[in-house]
């Protein structure tokens, strides 16, 4: 009688370990398969989209026509515009913002597309590096952005495999006073609504992007610092390491997505 | 960095009615808004748009507050002559902005 009693409490014990795990599943939905991937484009309201489809709508224009000036303008003590070294954008620009951040030797980490532009400034053109968020480093990244539209994301840099764990680990960690995870709404809640709001996929195909409650253009980084605020955590500086690997493992997230900077976003 | 965008077909029949879209780059401030140490944000907005065709106004608008940062206006007119089509943004602080552009109407 005891023996049987004891086999009973153990097959109880193996049935409640099998619905836990089973539940553990259901409740963290995994990583968006590939095929399930799509832009935040597909989810916005029609004249969002409108305004992004066109380039004379779309106010972040403004900014790749500035950006387009700098590119062009000469600048630091060695007297020297982006166009004297990297000659026509349209060539030598395109595709770079789709495996953007990249692998930087000399830094031994991914440095994202604003770090480039200021270390190019720095480094060869020997001028002082623009602020973040300042309107000439979204204006040109805005413009080196604009000349990969409508290219595929890829990061297939093997170096950069560390840094895409480092960034996967930040987007899956709970963090803040509400204890959140990046993951928690955006790989198992995204179609769904946080207030009237929908939530995306969180795919960072489109940056700079002009984002009407901001009233303005803004960068990833911007976008990174915001969400932590909603999730009353701390955020991380500009140009932290932990946001640029979060970039790193957004845009591998991304990977096959088409590029559409500038993009249009509520 | 002030900057206009202007999209006017450049050639019409006449008689067509066309559509004119213009976009200009400001902040358009509320003056509602206050600072981080908690100073008001003065305000700085475009106050008035006008459109001139071969000198003769055919539309302007008051702008107030609540219109979004970088106004897109857009509106529709009957082209009747070839010549110059003249925008004008004024604004607080002194904010002026001219633009002009060329239709061929046949």
């Amino acid at each position: 009688m005891i023996v049987f009693a004891t086999r009973w409490w153990r097959y109880a014990l193996a049935a409640a370990l099998l619905i836990t795990a089973v539940a553990v599943v259901v409740i963290a939905r995994a990583e968006i398969p590939l095929s399930e991937r799509h832009s935040g484009y597909d989810d916005i309201g029609r004249d969002t989209k409108a305004m992004q489809d066109d380039d004379m709508i779309n106010p972040a224009t403004l900014w790749v026509l500035d950006g387009e000036t700098l590119w062009n303008t000469k600048a630091g003590a060695a007297g020297r515009a982006c166009a004297d070294c990297h000659g026509q954008a349209a060539d030598s620009m395109k595709g770079v913002a789709a495996r953007y951040p990249a692998y930087d030797a000399a830094r031994k980490g991914p440095v994202d597309l604003e770090q480039r532009i200021n270390i190019c400034r720095t480094d060869h053109q020997k001028a002082m590096p623009f602020k973040f968020e300042s309107k000439e480093l979204l204006a040109l990244a805005t413009y080196v952005g604009r000349q990969s539209r409508g290219m595929q994301i890829e990061n297939s840099d093997e170096r950069l495999k560390p840094f895409i764990e480092a960034g996967r680990k930040l987007f899956t960690q709970r963090q803040g006073q509400i204890n959140l995870s990046c993951a928690q709404c955006h790989d198992d809640n995204w179609g769904k609504h946080l207030a009237s709001s929908l939530i995306p996929q969180g795919h960072p195909t489109g940056y700079p992007i002009y984002r009407l409650e901001w009233q303005s253009l803004g960068s990833l980084q911007r976008r990174l610092r915001n969400c932590m605020i909603g999730m009353r955590a701390e955020p991380y500086g500009y140009g932290a390491p932990e946001n640029v690997n979060m970039e790193v493992f957004l845009m591998w997230r991304a990977r096959g997505l088409k590029l559409e900077t500038p993009a249009v976003r509520p | 960095m002030a900057r206009a965008l202007i999209n006017v077909p450049k050639a019409a029949k006449r008689g067509q009615v066309i559509e004119i879209k213009t976009l200009i780059s400001h902040i358009m401030e509320t003056g509602f808004r206050h600072d981080d140490v908690g100073q008001p944000i003065p305000r700085d907005i475009i106050t008035d748009f006008v459109c001139t065709y071969n000198g003769e106004q055919i539309f302007r608008a008051d702008l107030y507050p609540a219109v979004a940062a970088n106004p897109f206006i857009t509106f529709f007119t009957v082209a009747t002559e070839s010549g110059t089509i003249a925008f004008e943004w004024n604004g607080d602080n002194g904010f002026h902005e001219t633009e002009s552009v060329q239709i061929m109407v046949e």
